[in-house]
């Protein structure tokens, strides 16, 4: 198992089942693996949002378009948009896919199993909701992206994708 | 103060075809007024509406895209009024039907009632314009003109409840609703 978790390789993950849209709050976990990439990728249109439920909503109207889109946020904005991820994601059954960075997260160690109790809590309250969602802790992990991203469009449900490490920059 | 069911007439009279959000005592008396399968309600979470209008002002471009805020609502998410600005849509119309209560919470106040102003706020995170109408008739006069403009377009409208329309909770947001809305932008 490769210890590093390539940022290019997850863009290109992200980019490779049709994604054109990223809407993000700064997260120190994928700032400079991913966010700040991002910002520069001629082929990613970047939204850059106040607060992370709003996010939510954008992808929901992007989803009645015909457009894939991937919020880009960090844990602590998960735990503060439960309620439109309840509405919009799991009560209207809509594909709103999430890659989350969980600050302060010990790399290598399972979420449930942290030292940080907001990192502890996240998975259990996702299967509370019945959301699926997947661990990228290595760049082994990175395959997994296109698949749970094509699967929330063809089920028409949400995903949570949990970066257990900070991705390297390209 | 414009009546609310006379103020969301002239204005259907106006987009008979347009992409229309509509949250809470506007969505009731929007589906009496103008029944169309571009009518969406499904904000899901209070608040939402102008984030859920964004991404559909982004996904059709070339459709006009009007969101009927809550004075409400729209304080739970002025960060989106940043979030808009900075996105620019040119087709995005926001208007707030600002009646200064949660109506459909108990008629409670909000917070700043008579002091806020939508309009200014709008302004200062970036919008490209801003208006403010409370005289049915001018507000007749001049909507053609500022749905010509280019967005993202601010319309605080100071309203007052008029004829109640039935409050259909299931049917406004019915998952069929839903498909035929998804299934119409589609089409565009």
């Amino acid at each position: 198992m490769n210890g590093s978790l390539p940022g290019a390789a997850i863009i290109a993950a992200v980019k490779s089942v049709g994604v054109r849209f990223v809407m993000a709050v700064p997260d120190i976990v994928s700032s400079e693996g991913l966010l700040h990439p991002i910002s520069r990728d001629p082929e990613l249109r970047l939204i850059r949002v106040c607060k992370e439920d709003e996010a939510i909503g954008i992808s929901a109207g992007l989803t009645a378009c015909g457009e894939r889109s991937m919020l880009l946020i960090q844990h602590t904005g998960l735990l503060d948009s439960i309620n439109a991820l309840r509405a919009v994601a799991v009560e209207y059954s809509m594909p709103i896919c999430l890659m989350v960075g969980l600050l302060e997260k010990e790399p290598g160690v399972a979420p449930t199993k942290s030292g940080r109790f907001g990192v502890r809590i996240v998975e259990p309250i996702l299967d509370t909701m019945g959301i699926a969602h997947h661990l990228l802790e290595t760049e082994d992990d990175v395959p997994t992206i296109s698949k749970a991203i094509d699967w929330a469009y063809v089920e028409s449900k949400p995903v949570v994708m949990l970066l257990g490490r900070r991705p390297s920059a390209p | 103060m414009i009546t609310r069911d006379e103020g969301l007439r002239v204005l259907a009279r106006q987009i008979p075809d347009d992409i229309v959000i509509a949250v809470y005592s506007t969505a009731f008396d929007w589906v009496q007024i103008r029944p169309h399968v571009l009518n969406y309600f499904a904000v899901g979470a209070m608040g939402l509406a102008s984030s859920h209008g964004l991404g559909l002002a982004l996904g059709r471009p070339n459709r006009r895209v009007i969101v009927l805020d809550g004075d409400g609502s729209l304080l739970m998410n002025l960060g989106s009024l940043a979030t808009i600005a900075n996105a620019a849509p040119k087709n995005f119309f926001h208007f707030v039907c600002e009646n200064g209560t949660y109506e459909a919470n108990g008629d409670h106040p909000i917070p700043g009632r008579g002091r806020l102003s939508f309009a200014g706020l709008a302004r200062e995170a970036g919008y490209a314009a801003t208006h403010e109408f409370a005289d049915l008739a001018h507000f007749e006069q001049q909507i053609g003109n500022v749905l010509g403009q280019t967005g993202p377009v601010l319309i605080d409208l100071k309203l007052v409840p008029g004829a109640e329309s039935p409050r259909d909770y299931r049917g406004l947001y019915a998952a069929e609703r839903r498909a035929a809305f998804r299934a119409a932008v589609m089409r565009l």
